[in-house]
């Protein structure tokens, strides 16, 4: 019997200060638990994968604290709200080239590659993000707004239906992306101020 | 569009201070009160250096624990980082982003480990340099006390390869002048440099700003001084950026 202890579970996969996400989501006064364990993420009403590092890294954590088939199960079978950020949404591929190639979570279809650019990577600091089509998660928020991004691959995402929102450094690619309950930014939006707030509450609400 | 970013850094020596040329350190004001001004403002970043914690040898978690709780605003942390550990107990307490100065200097493999085991998006390699009796660039370690013998260019050669997230590039000789950025020099590193660079010392001006963007590719500059001694806020820097046609957040 699932009890829905906590409004969300953020996995806790040891990829750099995820303390940031905990306390945006406690600011609008969400149970949340930062953790690994099988119990309390399918205990959860919505499942946050944050993230930073490589896309390789962080496959093998999941596979190590034996959680991809839990987190297949909440947002493919369950169909939880499941959010990915930054690395978190990247898990969400087919397959990623970062190190080596990886296969990936495959919740949305795509490939996470390297920037290709004439700027420096990473892409770091505010960049705007394009809304591609209207969305609930954009209520209250308006179009072409800065957003706190660090990455230095992005997802090469294969439908178009997939792609909310897009981001331009050198070219456009992905910055929002959805598939029903699943959602991926790849800018940190419990970084981004307001308008970051504004997008995690709509999160907390589908 | 990517935006130029506009990042207050805050010195800390069991208060707020700020200096000229690393030295003559000067009070300048209550630490959480300015912490919670820039959280309020919405500034586009904050660096924050604890300038004691290599001498005295401890990084201060507990005060970084407490002021980081305050900042919804992108935080870089630095001062004293010697281990890996000092790096995760850091992000954990919410620190965004470290800062590693003296210890990449004394062995760049522990910038590697760093890198590899936190990802570069979390690793700021700050370099501190002044132009030294031979008329050299050199890198300077330890607050600007102790010279080290390498030669800037040299360094940021090696530096490519580890591959850090960005490099705060700080020139002692205008640190706390307030007659503008070193822009020769930063315009060279970054040149040869891979990895963006973060501008810092010597802002005292809203031309100062405006100056070293037209004349470098840097899309990151820090200040201090500016914010501490004049009524000159982010906002303003950004609002003039802006009016010159320069893209900011705003």
């Amino acid at each position: 019997m699932n009890i829905n202890k906590y409004d969300v579970a953020v996995i806790d996969y040891n990829t750099g200060n995820i303390d940031s996400v905990i306390k945006a989501i406690k600011y609008f006064n969400k149970s949340v638990i930062l953790t690994n364990k099988q119990k309390d993420i399918d205990n959860s009403k919505r499942i946050i994968l944050p993230g930073q590092g490589s896309f390789q890294f962080g496959m093998q954590q999941l596979e190590k604290l034996n959680l991809i088939d839990l987190i297949k199960k909440k947002a493919l079978i369950d169909k939880i709200p499941t959010l990915g950020i930054c690395l978190g949404m990247q898990l969400f591929a087919d397959l990623g080239y970062e190190k080596e190639k990886t296969a990936g979570l495959g919740f949305i279809k795509g490939e996470i590659k390297k920037i290709s650019t004439s700027l420096k990577l990473p892409h770091i600091g505010w960049n705007e993000v394009s809304f591609e089509q209207k969305n609930d998660l954009f209520d209250d928020l308006e179009n072409d707004k800065d957003f706190y991004f660090v990455h230095s691959y992005y997802f090469d995402c294969s439908k178009s239906k997939n792609i909310l929102a897009k981001t331009s450094y050198d070219f456009k690619f992905p910055s929002i992306i959805r598939d029903n309950n699943i959602v991926g930014f790849q800018f940190h939006p419990e970084k981004s101020l307001k308008n970051g707030f504004k997008l995690l509450n709509n999160f907390l609400k589908i | 569009m990517h935006k130029v970013r506009i990042a207050p850094t805050l010195l800390y020596k069991n208060n707020l201070v700020k200096g000229k040329n690393f030295k003559s350190w000067r009070v300048v004001g209550n630490l959480y009160q300015m912490i919670k001004l820039y959280n309020l403002r919405e500034v586009d970043e904050l660096f924050f250096f604890d300038i004691d914690a290599s001498k005295n040898n401890s990084i201060q978690l507990s005060l970084i624990d407490e002021f980081a709780d305050e900042c919804f605003v992108p935080l870089t942390v630095g001062g004293g980082i010697k281990s890996l550990d000092d790096i995760g107990n850091l992000l954990k307490v919410g620190a965004d982003k470290i800062c590693i100065n003296s210890s990449a200097m004394n062995d760049i493999n522990f910038l590697k480990k760093a890198v590899d085991k936190y990802g570069s998006q979390c690793i700021v390699l700050s370099i501190d340099y002044k132009i030294n009796k031979k008329e050299q660039k050199e890198i300077f370690i330890n607050s600007g006390n102790k010279p080290t013998g390498i030669l800037l260019e040299n360094f940021i050669e090696k530096v490519s390869k580890v591959e850090p997230g960005e490099i705060l590039l700080t020139s002692i000789d205008h640190d706390g002048i307030m007659k503008g950025y070193d822009i020769e020099t930063i315009k060279k590193i970054s040149k040869i440099s891979d990895v963006p660079i973060i501008a810092s010392g010597g802002a005292g001006s809203l031309n100062n700003f405006y100056e070293i963007i037209q004349k470098t590719n840097i899309k990151a500059l820090s200040a201090a001084s500016i914010f501490h001694f004049t009524e000159i806020t982010p906002l303003d820097v950004k609002l003039y950026l802006d009016s010159k046609g320069v893209k900011v957040r705003i």
